[in-house]
This record gives structure tokens, C-alpha cells and sequence, in this order.
């Protein structure tokens, strides 16, 4: 069971009120006719999958709705960091590898 | 190999079971080896099985890094059905069903597949409709289906709450009388013994670190255990470690892995004499001979390779069972447990070549793959002893996600594992 802290609501709250939407930062492609099929295939299917440090995109759905992003570790389950969409997040794969 | 059987059992009594031979060796690698499979789960070991057995090719190793069916053949629920919708997945399901039927005999090895049937209940006029369109779909592709009403339901599992009290009042169910379950871990040992049996050699807590990449094609993997161990092709079959190896192949494939729970109560007298899901309470229900409830729902939203998931989830899974089941709501959990499932986009798998040549994957089984094992096994065999991929195995590539032509079982796939 996660907590997790709505940096909207700025409150700590139980993962039940929140729903996971997979990966975040993707962007759609800026003329999405020029795309090649490999290049749609890829905005459309693919994502990433680390075991290790992911960025994702959550909602806090029985909350105030709105989106976020959360740093974690698919290993650990351990959340690194809570940042707001548009933000960049300060704790990334390869920071953490070369500690 | 010693052969089992009954006789067997009574020569073995007279020196108190003593003397019966190692199920399988423990060899050290060769250097070389014409295919090596990555994954001794089910899948690993039914692929090396079928490519020594029936295609010939005896200079194989599965390098496991952990024991053998250690991982999601030892946690899955053991439910074995083809009443898929599509023809591309209806045929490869029941080409496994097929081999199920015969794997005990074949393998001399009791699985303990017992055909005690499958019902996917329906709770909604829609949930009616699209049972109705999937069974006479399976009828159409040659597996047998009925649908029934809430009566008919009612006489199978007589401890199933199909009143009009339920919150979602039962209307229905398909019906597949030769679905049913097997004993997991007999599987994995039925095709590990066979495998070894035929020459296979069966390297265990041994981790794949690296693949071996020269000029675009692989020529073998670095294990920390035993250095660089080369072989002609590579075949991986490592459900939610999948990602992981096809990054160590400089590509990427349209996964994302899950925690997926189930759980099983203490052990009760018979009372459920067959498989009963629902997608629209979203739980799932048999009886295992020893007699507990086995038991699991859904996913856990979020990735995770950490083999455990929340709370919240499995709770949500014991409130669908009791709504189901309300017999069952003083019956105690005995153990619950997590995997990691490799779920695709469309709910089917991927079996297919990559960027990389004589590198091949089988893997984005999801939720399911357990019951797909014989068949998953022989036709990746096929495929990688041919060096083609299987008629049943083409539309599974993984450059469907490129042209778009996937399958969507999310329907038939749902809750229901």
C-alpha cells in the first residue's frame, strides 16, 4: 500500500484515492501525419518498462482529479520523488546508478 | 530416463522409495550450444522439451537464475481454457488445449489436468451479448462452448449466488466443459524431466547478465556464474523480466510489467467442482484437490518487478468472491502472494523474431500464459528450430504494434486468467 504525498492537495493520502496512468513526459508527435507507422506504433505501444527508477503520470481520482507525476523504484516500490506535470524530475536513472 | 508407473511404485516400496533416479542432472554448461533458451519457467522448459522431442534439436540449455517453474508457473492459478474470441488467439490456445489433453501420457508425468470445466459468468445485457458472439465464435473455430442461463448455472455451482438479491444478479454464463486446471509445478518438473531426458542441459541459478550482439546477430549470453556461454540462437522466455532482456538487445518491446496477486484459503471440504470467473465483479474462483479455494482478480495499476503488490487489490478481489460466493465470507485466507506479469497492449502475446538476428522472444503473456504453456512451447520450438516462425505463432509478432494489426482479447483475456 502506497502513501503518496498530491502535491496539488499538498497532503499525504492512501493509494486507493489514487489510480495509476503509466508513463509520463510522452510527448504526442508534433504532426502526427508525417509520422511513419514505426514511429506512431512506438508513441501508441510502446513504454518504457525499467526495472529500476520510473517517471509516471497518477491521478488522484477520489481527490482533487488532477494529474501528477511520481518518481519510483519498480523494485523497491519506493517513491523518490512527487512533482508536478510540466516540472522535471530532479532524481533520474542515472544519477542514482553512478551514486 | 526411468519410467513411471504403477509397477514402479510398487518396486521402489520394497526399498522404501530409496532408489528412484534424479528427475533431472545438473550439469555444468558446455561452451556451445545450437539454441539457448534464457527462462526455465513453464514456457522455457516446454520450448526446450519440444525442440529436443520433436524437432531433434538435443544440443540445448535453459539457463533459469533462479529453480526451476520458480517463477510465475509456480504462482499463476492454474486455469486451463481456449474460449478465446479472435481465430488468431482461438487457435493458438487451443492447439495448447490439444496438448493438454494428451501431456500427462506424453511427458509420463501426471499433470493432474483435470477437465472439470470453466464458467465466465455474465452479469449485464452486454456482458449476454458478448458471450453469445464469443461462443459462437469458438463454435465456429472448432471449441466447444454453450451459453446458459442463470439456471443452467445454478445446477453447476449450486453454492453461487444467483438470486435477484446479488448487486449484479447472475444472467448467465458461456460454458467450456473441457477447460479446468493442472497442478502447476508438475508442469514445469513433467517437461523439465523430459527436456533433461533428451539431452537438454538444465542450468540453474545461473543469471543472464548480458547478450552476446556481433554485427546485429546474438551469438550467445555472459552469466556471472559461467562467463560467456555461446550458442546459434537465443530464445527468451522470461515473462516480466522480458523488457529487461531486450534492453540488454538494444531494443524495446510494448510491455509493461505488473504485479498480478492471487490467494488461497485454508483447506475445506469439496464444494467447488469447477472453474467459476467473473469480469464484471472482477474475481475468479476453483477449488484446488487439496481442497483450498484458489483465488485471483486483476493487476495492480502501477509497474512493478517487486513480485508483491497492495492490499487494496486483493481486498477488492475477496469482496467479488463473497459477492459471488457469500458461503464463503468466514472461510480464511491461508496465503496470498504477487508475480510479475508481462502485460501487452492488445492482451495477447508476443512470440516473434527481433531487431536482432537469431534472437527470438516469446513472452507478453500478461495474465494468462499458464494455460497456453504445451502450446506457447511447440510452436516457439518449431519456430526456432526452423529458423521461421509457426503459422500459429505469425500473427504474434512483435511488429504487429508497428502495422497495427493487433488482436484485442482484452474481452476473453479480462479478469479471467
Amino acid at each position: 500500500m502506497f502513501h503518496i504525498y498530491c502535491p496539488h492537495c499538498c497532503e499525504y493520502r492512501e493509494e486507493e484515492e489514487f489510480h495509476a496512468a503509466g508513463q509520463s513526459h510522452i510527448a504526442r508527435p508534433l504532426d502526427p501525419d508525417a509520422c511513419t507507422d514505426k514511429e506512431w506504433g512506438e508513441f501508441m505501444y510502446f513504454r518504457a518498462n525499467p526495472r529500476g527508477i520510473h517517471h509516471e503520470l497518477w491521478v488522484h481520482a477520489a481527490g482533487c482529479r488532477k494529474y501528477f507525476n511520481i518518481t519510483r523504484d519498480t523494485q523497491t516500490y519506493e517513491i523518490k520523488e512527487v512533482y508536478k506535470v510540466g516540472e522535471k524530475p530532479t532524481v533520474v536513472a542515472n544519477a542514482i546508478q553512478s551514486k | 530416463m526411468q519410467h513411471y508407473s504403477g509397477f514402479g511404485l510398487l518396486k521402489h516400496s520394497f526399498s522404501h522409495h530409496e532408489n528412484w533416479q534424479r528427475v533431472w542432472r545438473n550439469p555444468t554448461p558446455k561452451k556451445k550450444y545450437d539454441v539457448i533458451i534464457v527462462g526455465g519457467g513453464g514456457h522455457g522448459l516446454a520450448t526446450a522439451y519440444y525442440l529436443a522431442k520433436e524437432f531433434g534439436v538435443t544440443n540445448v540449455a535453459v539457463i533459469e537464475k533462479g529453480f526451476l517453474g520458480g517463477g510465475n508457473t509456480a504462482r499463476n492459478t492454474t486455469i486451463v481454457r481456449s474460449n478465446y474470441l479472435w481465430d488468431e488467439a482461438a487457435h493458438l490456445y487451443e492447439h495448447a488445449m490439444k496438448l493438454w489433453e494428451g501431456l500427462s501420457q506424453d511427458l509420463n508425468y501426471n499433470v493432474m489436468f483435470s477437465q472439470r470445466g470453466c464458467l465466465n459468468l455474465g452479469h449485464t445485457l452486454q456482458d449476454m451479448r458478448d458471450i453469445e458472439r464469443r461462443v459462437n465464435a469458438n463454435r465456429l473455430n472448432g471449441i466447444d462452448g454453450e451459453v446458459l442461463d442463470a439456471k443452467q448455472v445454478q445446477e453447476i455451482v449450486p453454492v453461487l449466488d444467483c438470486s435477484d438479491r446479488a448487486r449484479y444478479p447472475v444472467m448467465g454464463a458461456s460454458w467450456q466443459p473441457r477447460a479446468g486446471v493442472a497442478r502447476h509445478d508438475a508442469v514445469a518438473w513433467g517437461f523439465a524431466r523430459g527436456a533433461d531426458a533428451h539431452g537438454v542441459d538444465l542450468i540453474q541459478q545461473t543469471e543472464v547478465e548480458d547478450l552476446i550482439i556481433e554485427d546485429g546477430t546474438v551469438v550467445g549470453v555472459r552469466t556471472a556464474r559461467y562467463g560467456e556461454i555461446r550458442a546459434d540462437k537465443v530464445g527468451c522466455v522470461v515473462a516480466g523480466n522480458s523488457s529487461v532482456l531486450a534492453k540488454m538487445g538494444g531494443f524495446e518491446l510494448p510491455l509493461e510489467s505488473h504485479p498480478l496477486q492471487a490467494l488461497v484459503s485454508e483447506p475445506i471440504k469439496p464444494i467447488l467442482d469447477t472453474v467459476v470467473m467473473s469480469n464484471q465483479v472482477h474475481g475468479y474462483a476453483s477449488q484446488s484437490d487439496k481442497g483450498d479455494l484458489v483465488i485471483g482478480a486483476g493487476i495492480d495499476g502501477y509497474n512493478g518487478y517487486g513480485q508483491r503488490g497492495s492490499y487494496s487489490t486483493i481486498e477488492h478481489t475477496i469482496q467479488a468472491i463473497v459477492e459471488m460466493f457469500p458461503v464463503f465470507s468466514r472461510v480464511r485466507m491461508n496465503r496470498q502472494w504477487g508475480g510479475i506479469v508481462d502485460t501487452c497492449p492488445d492482451a495477447c502475446p508476443i512470440i516473434s523474431e527481433t531487431p536482432v538476428k537469431n534472437l527470438y522472444f516469446n513472452c507478453g503473456w500478461g495474465t494468462g500464459g499458464f494455460k497456453a504453456t504445451p502450446g506457447s512451447g511447440h510452436v516457439f520450438a518449431a519456430s526456432l528450430a526452423k529458423g521461421e516462425m509457426h503459422p500459429l505463432a505469425k500473427p504474434f509478432s512483435m511488429f504487429r504494434f508497428h502495422n497495427g494489426a493487433l488482436v484485442d482479447e482484452h474481452g476473453a483475456a479480462g479478469v479471467a486468467h
